[in-house]
């Protein structure tokens, strides 16, 4: 939660500077604490996270070996919840272009070719240049878009039922339930307005 | 009214079942679901046909027997029922009713619509009391001082018939409303506290044993209860399973 916060704090910045989104870049790329604590942490999160998931699942659809021959579940619960597996699988896929997009190239420049400086040929920092040039392609943001629509659905049942699934149930649920909505809708559609704003803009 | 009935079929616990079509007509919409179920059995019987096994007792909403999903919901379309507590009249003249027994690997199907649901049995066996020293010196219950709100959220838990609705309008089968409430109706208690982590353990440890699923919070068990089992229980029991797991 805390790094798509930052993640979309950062990347609002190319909207509005394009230098400012080049020096928070440069810094969060090179910055030892994010790079070799932060990052790996990070990284296990995400792998344990939707390897869980699958084992969840498998587990889970095991516990009934017939199935319904007419099961209502609208009647009960909502479609975000009843479709977790689905929502997960598209956002990984999406991850999958993601890091072909974004991070194996910097990983590369960084830790394999061995440039740490952040820099183009002709001397200006390449993040806010490799962001723009990613967004050209309609067909790119159209997934852009569509993977972001199945974060929010995700996050939307996401939210909430970690909370209660660590116990917490209490006076600050129902305050917590508003803010995981506001947060599963808010955060998503801003980083299709960035999406969508270098498409135009580039 | 006049009704097409689309009900599972299976001879015992090793046949395979499947879904046969019935015709009944007249029925009265004040009639309850399982009285409709009457009728079709005596027009079976009548005919020399197998009467539809189901399970049923009280028929007041109080012992959890009767077991139906019905129309893709445990229990029918009403809310806050169970099946002899559902009417007729929830229906429409015409209608197709599907009928199935509650499906759940734990809650294998004995006949028709009738399932084993010995799994809640022996889940409670393995922690859903106090013990008491019944020896003639014990204390009265009444002089141990408990607030009112712990006493209505743990009378609120108890509630909870052992139906098994949960278990059947959850995806994953998952039995957690069921244990919840049976941890919680103890946890909200002094009496309770004395083995408290080896009750929630214990409980858990059978509910998986069982084969039950895990609780991913669609919240269908608590719309589906028939008792309003609240989904706070299940989080109460994450807390003290958490807590037992850290005290080792």
């Amino acid at each position: 939660m805390i790094f798509l916060l930052q993640h979309f704090a950062i990347n609002l910045l190319s909207v509005f500077s394009a230098d400012t989104f080049n020096e928070v870049s440069h810094f969060m790329g090179t910055f030892w604490v994010i790079q070799y604590l932060m990052q790996p942490v990070l990284i296990f999160g995400v792998i344990f996270h939707f390897v869980m998931g699958f084992v969840l699942e498998i587990k889970n659809n095991k516990a009934r070996n017939i199935s319904y021959a007419k099961n209502n579940g609208a009647a009960n619960s909502t479609w975000m919840s009843r479709n977790m597996i689905w929502s997960g699988a598209a956002i990984l896929a999406f991850m999958g272009l993601h890091f072909y997009d974004f991070w194996f190239p910097e990983i590369n420049t960084k830790y394999i070719v061995g440039d740490m400086s952040g820099q183009l040929a002709n001397g200006e920092f390449r993040y806010f240049e490799e962001l723009q040039h990613k967004f050209v392609d309609l067909w790119r943001v159209v997934l852009y878009v569509i993977a972001f629509v199945f974060l929010a659905l995700h996050l939307l049942h996401g939210f909430s039922s970690a909370f209660q699934s660590v116990g917490a149930n209490n006076k600050y649920t129902k305050g917590l339930k508003g803010f995981g909505k506001a947060y599963a809708i808010i955060i998503p559609l801003g980083f299709i307005f960035i999406a969508l704003f270098h498409h135009l803009n580039h | 009214m006049n009704l097409t009935l689309k009900i599972w079929r299976q001879k015992d616990s090793k046949a395979k079942g499947q879904m046969v079509d019935y015709k009944v007509t007249d029925i009265s919409e004040h009639m309850s679901f399982l009285e409709m179920m009457d009728v079709l059995n005596e027009q079976l019987v009548n005919s020399g046909e197998e009467p539809v096994a189901f399970d049923h007792d009280c028929r007041e909403g109080i012992c959890g027997m009767c077991s139906m999903y019905i129309n893709g919901e445990a229990h029918g379309p009403d809310r806050g029922v169970t099946t002899c507590q559902l009417h007729m009249r929830m229906f429409k003249d015409g209608d197709t009713i599907t009928i199935e027994p509650f499906r759940a690997a734990a809650f294998p199907v004995i006949k028709d619509l009738v399932v084993d649901r010995m799994a809640f049995e022996r889940i409670q066996q393995a922690g859903g009391y106090i013990s008491v020293n019944t020896s003639g010196n014990t204390q009265d219950a009444n002089s141990i001082p408990i607030s009112k709100h712990a006493a209505d959220e743990a009378m609120d838990a108890a509630t909870c018939i052992g139906c098994g609705a949960c278990v059947a309008s959850c995806k994953n089968s998952s039995a957690m409303l069921f244990v919840g409430a049976k941890v919680s109706q103890y946890a909200l208690l002094p009496q309770g506290q004395v083995e408290a982590v080896d009750r929630v353990k214990n409980m858990v440890a059978q509910m998986d044993l069982e084969g039950f699923g895990n609780c991913t919070n669609t919240g269908a068990c608590e719309v589906e209860c028939p008792k309003g089992i609240s989904l706070e229980n299940i989080a109460r029991m994450n807390r003290e399973y958490l807590s037992a797991t850290l005290k080792g």
